[in-house]
């Protein structure tokens, strides 16, 4: 895919571009009257939703209410268990990622993903990192050094491996080995991070720590976070959407959804009377 | 706190005071039995192969090792057999594991596992490892030697005599190869299994094709349950004389084989050779037990280097 420096300069230069023009507020992914569906059993009912470009959006509900299954819905991911099917549009810049890309691994280069349980390779810290790299055909050696060196420092992590870059990832803490998954899916350059509860493992610092690296990657990246955690939601968030038994019950803007939700439900959730 | 009263009604509940709790035995009948059914295992193991070494031991000899078998098999060495036994065991375990471990790997990640087809050629597999090894014989004489090599002949060698269409090593190991697949598919899978999916997920996460999870992820985290199954299925092929007394080994060879289309002899055919066909069984009877004491110990050499790599692979694989 990327075959020369010029070609990644290119895509930090436009999407440093995009931030800057972010106010016209264009979307990212449009989601059109999605049903999903396990075997027999249907996941996901008629939603339809729209992902802001360089915002962070969250997905909020009780657990079991599809906030999973629709987030990997947005990068294939649930092509790969069998027996599922899917209906409706997922489109990114405009483009059907079902219908217009030959393989699935197309997309998932733009769309990264970042999982609720750490998953590093067990390889190297070096190697996590650059196995991204690798499947997409980058063979030069001092580029694949100096993306790695990059996506560490993006994911904050290069002081903390600088040093072992050869050791074994599972020699590292939970926290960690999170951001070093964080750095690997950077790796690749994608448009768009999709989060799966990313820090509901993890201790506070390394919660906190997380969250700030939300902060930072928003101004570079569209970014799609599942969590539990009210709270966190709120301060990382742009965006928010409730999900309620595979329905989307509503979302807009963080603040009005947290602050003057027009669902019952919403309220009813976001107040902890259930869930 | 307010306690939730039942809603429906249970009816009248008979108050239990105490519960009559029957003695426990105390186990030493379990134990007792357990541990006969051990000892008499180890005492059959132990007269086997305190037999086999009593007898076998003073035949072997670095002539026996190295030499054919001279005067009708009464005299002479094994060299020939032992030859043909490693070569078969290698060209199997080159058939069987490729074989295998697709597949394994087909049936794990390409097919549903609930899907009919799948637990249709799971069934067959089953049934493929309770066929008797003799009809894996008979079935290598007819499919190998006769339609594949009969074939091959007819089409490349029609005016020379048989050159394929005839008993070789290639068709018993290929015959051996089908008896031990089983056994490779089912502990590849097995460790296909362990293989936790958010690895995969992950690959293919980070743009990683089926193809390259397959390569990069799935076979190097399965490689030692893929030499499990070669080292399980050395021990099973290793010494079956049925399935390739009709489709390669020779009683008597002047020669060791040089291509795949030679015969060889083979340790375990030799010794049911000289057990049942030699002119004189009592004479033989000292290179009897020296052989069957080598095919043991080639048996267990094969397996221990199998075992070796496999460690070898696992500690690697521990620090990365
Ligand atoms: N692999 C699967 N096979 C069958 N059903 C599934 C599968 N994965 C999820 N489901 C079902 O789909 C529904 C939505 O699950 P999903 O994992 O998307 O929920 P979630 O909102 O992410 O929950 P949580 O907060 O607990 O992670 C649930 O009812 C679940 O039982
Ligand atoms: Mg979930």
């Amino acid at each position: 895919m990327y075959n020369e420096m010029s070609d990644l300069s290119v895509r930090v230069a436009k999407t440093d571009i995009s931030s800057d023009a972010a106010e016209k507020l264009q979307y990212k992914i449009i989601v059109e009257q999605l049903d999903f569906f396990y075997g027999d059993i249907q996941a996901l009912f008629d939603i339809s939703m729209n992902i802001e470009q360089n915002r962070v959006t969250a997905l909020i509900g009780p657990s079991g209410c599809g906030k999973s299954t629709f987030i990997r819905t947005l990068n294939r991911m649930n092509e790969t268990i069998p027996g599922t099917r899917m209906e409706g549009k997922v489109l990114l810049d405009g483009c059907d990622i079902y219908q217009d890309f030959d393989d699935p691994s197309q997309i998932r280069t733009r769309v990264g993903m970042v999982f609720q349980k750490s998953n590093p390779f067990p390889k190297s810290v070096f190697e996590n990192v650059a196995y991204g790299l690798r499947v997409n055909g980058i063979k030069d050696r001092n580029l694949i050094a100096e993306v790695v060196e990059e996506s560490l420092k993006r994911a904050a992590l290069w002081d903390e491996v600088k040093d072992k870059l050869d050791n074994s990832a599972f020699t590292f803490s939970g926290g960690q080995q999170q951001r070093l998954c964080i750095a690997r899916a950077l790796a690749i350059r994608p448009e768009v991070i999709l989060m799966d509860e990313p820090a509901s493992a993890l201790d506070p610092i390394s919660t906190a720590k997380i969250e700030d690296l939300i902060g930072e990657l928003r101004q570079h990246y569209t970014i799609v976070i599942v969590t539990h955690n009210m709270q966190q939601a709120a301060r990382v968030s742009d965006h928010t959407a409730f999900f309620y038994e595979g329905k989307l019950i509503e979302d807009g803007p963080t603040k009005e959804i947290f602050t003057r939700p027009k669902k019952k439900k919403t309220e009813d959730y976001i107040t902890g009377r259930f869930g | 706190m307010k306690i939730l009263q039942p809603t429906l009604p249970v009816g009248p509940v008979r108050v239990i005071d105490s519960l009559d709790f029957k003695p426990k035995s105390t186990g030493m009948i379990p134990r007792g039995l357990t541990l006969a059914a051990v000892l008499i295992i180890l005492a059959m193991l132990a007269i086997i192969m305190g037999n086999i070494f009593i007898g076998g031991v003073g035949t072997i000899s670095w002539e026996f090792l190295t030499h054919p078998p001279e005067q009708g098999m009464k005299a002479g060495g094994i060299f020939p057999a032992i030859f043909g036994t490693v070569a078969l065991v290698i060209l199997m375990v080159i058939a069987v594991i490729p074989v295998g471990v697709f597949t394994a790997i087909y049936l794990h990640e390409y097919t549903n596992p609930k899907s009919r087809v799948t637990r249709l050629i799971r069934v067959a597999i089953n049934n493929l490892a309770g066929v008797p090894s003799i009809v894996f014989g008979l079935f290598g004489l007819g499919f190998f030697i006769g339609f594949v090599g009969g074939g091959l002949d007819a089409v490349f060698f029609p005016d020379d005599g048989p050159v394929w269409g005839q008993p070789a090593i290639i068709w018993a190991a290929l015959t051996l190869a089908l008896l031990t697949l089983p056994v490779v598919i089912v502990s590849t899978e097995e460790a296909l299994r362990t293989i936790p999916t958010e690895l995969k997920e992950a690959s293919y996460a980070l743009g990683g094709t089926k193809l390259q999870t397959i390569w990069r992820i799935i076979i190097p985290q399965g490689l030692p349950g893929i030499l499990t199954g070669s080292i399980l299925a050395i021990s099973r092929g290793a010494g079956e004389v049925a399935p390739i007394m009709f489709t390669g080994a020779a009683y008597y060879l002047p020669y060791l084989p040089a291509k795949l289309n030679d015969q060889f002899m083979e340790l375990g055919y030799h010794i049911y050779v000289m057990a049942t066909q030699s002119p004189d069984v009592e004479a033989t009877k000292p290179i009897l037990y020296g052989t069957v004491l080598v095919l043991l110990a080639l048996t267990f050499a094969l397996n221990s280097v199998a075992i070796l790599i496999r460690s070898r692979v696992r500690k690697k694989r521990a620090n990365v």
